[in-house]
């Protein structure tokens, strides 16, 4: 391996690892906010709004992320919703995980005590303010380690995203690989995803630990 | 002044409270006995609006009010949980200025320097800035009885205040109560001490399980 050859593919890789990063960091700020809201519905005493999201939520958890990549991007276009590739998979992206994350957010959002709602009733908190201000913290200390977990399934699972012809890093790889019929950049590619989520570790250790002021 | 009118419960066709009349007079203490299963904790939450009572009035100086009602104005009526139900992850400071911030729009120095007022008022100056895990349980209580009087209710209700205590600490907690009554304030106590509630009653209620099942 020569370092000159490195040094020639690894543009191409940062490129592919840039497209990864954007769909990645777009699909927690999508995802993370809807799987609270549809988590407080899947909690929510409307029945039909409840049926309604737990029908989502085994759809997406039901069918392989890769099928809903190529259903959003070649299925939707025929009822007349076009989305640019892109956009599609970030549609995807958002409300596959949404799913796993409204899932996680029920465990949380059940483990934290009736008193809670009780205790916030009675000193007249609104339904909003006692979710904003009682209830949400204390579910986000609860489920970070399981969230952590997505989040770093999420940084790989962004490699599916070939199949509707977007270059992201392992593709670049992959490109690279059967051009120049040598295994050198596949081998940086799994180095950057070893950097990527060990960053990923690191923050997520850090935000555990600004948890852990009260038990 | 409290009045409560024919106050009725059951829960589906087990009856609960049956006809429960009784009058908490302006800086009086009314202590509510029974046996365990007697329906004590039922009342009270029929009275703190966290269970509906099936009919009943109630009245506090003379005007009906909606224990249920989510009017921050309806605000009379302050509550000491048996298990205090503090927000673990607030400080003490923070446990007592949530509610008159948000519900009664106290500006943050008012409702501060009402809370400062408070802790220094039930012993505990200088606890503000901890978290409930690193109190004890009789100081959890007074954290608990500091955060309902911030909200300036008419008066207040304690479920079983003295079960989730160390038996020595009785005494303090009768203490405590009975200074409070010197300040004028109006109290409602649950309990099942006999012994307690003579230590600290004007007028005690008796109420009795319904349901000879129950025993």
């Amino acid at each position: 391996m020569s370092l000159h050859y490195v040094f020639e593919v690894l543009p191409s890789l940062f490129q592919g690892a840039g497209m990864t990063l954007e769909l990645f960091a777009l699909t927690l700020i999508g995802s993370l906010p809807l799987g609270i809201i549809v988590s407080l519905g899947l909690t929510s005493k409307i029945k039909p709004l409840k049926w309604v999201l737990e029908i989502y939520v085994w759809l997406m958890r039901g069918t392989p992320l890769l099928l809903q990549l190529i259903f959003v991007f070649y299925g939707l276009p025929i009822v007349g919703i076009v989305f640019q590739r892109f956009n599609a998979a970030l549609v995807a992206f958002i409300l596959n995980y949404a799913a796993y994350f409204a899932e996680i957010f029920r465990g949380g959002l059940q483990s934290i005590d009736q008193g809670q709602y009780e205790g916030a009733r009675v000193l007249r908190l609104s339904y909003w303010q006692t979710i904003r201000k009682i209830v949400i913290p204390q579910v986000v200390k609860i489920v970070i380690p399981s969230i952590g977990n997505e989040v770093i399934n999420l940084v790989k699972d962004s490699s599916l995203v070939y199949v509707i012809g977007l270059g992201d890093l392992l593709r670049a790889g992959n490109v690279a690989t059967s051009r120049d019929v040598t295994l050198v950049p596949l081998l940086l590619v799994g180095l950057i995803y070893l950097l990527m989520i060990g960053i990923c570790t690191y923050v997520l250790h850090k935000v555990e630990q600004r948890y852990a002021y009260y038990k | 002044m409290l009045e409560v009118r024919n106050l009725k419960k059951s829960f589906g066709d087990r009856p609960i409270l049956d006809g429960i009349n009784f009058t908490v007079k302006d800086g009086e203490i009314l202590t509510i006995v029974g046996p365990s299963g007697a329906g004590k904790t039922t009342l009270l939450r029929c009275v703190t609006g966290l269970e509906s009572a099936d009919s009943g009035e109630f009245l506090i100086d003379g005007k009906p009010f909606d224990p249920e009602s989510v009017e921050p104005e309806q605000t009379v009526i302050g509550v000491v949980f048996q298990e205090f139900n503090l927000f673990p992850h607030l400080s003490v400071l923070e446990n007592i200025t949530l509610a008159p911030t948000m519900v009664l729009k106290q500006s943050t120095k008012e409702a501060n320097q009402n809370a400062e007022k408070l802790l220094q008022q039930l012993g505990l100056a200088g606890k503000g800035n901890l978290y409930p895990f690193q109190l004890s349980g009789g100081q959890k209580q007074r954290v608990a009885i500091a955060r309902a009087l911030a909200m300036k209710p008419k008066i207040l209700c304690y479920d079983e205040p003295t079960s989730a205590l160390d038996p020595n600490l009785r005494d303090e907690v009768a203490q405590l109560i009975l200074g409070l009554k010197k300040q004028g304030m109006t109290q409602l106590v649950v309990t099942h001490d006999m012994e307690f509630a003579k230590q600290i009653a004007d007028n005690m209620l008796k109420v009795q399980a319904l349901d000879s099942k129950q025993a």
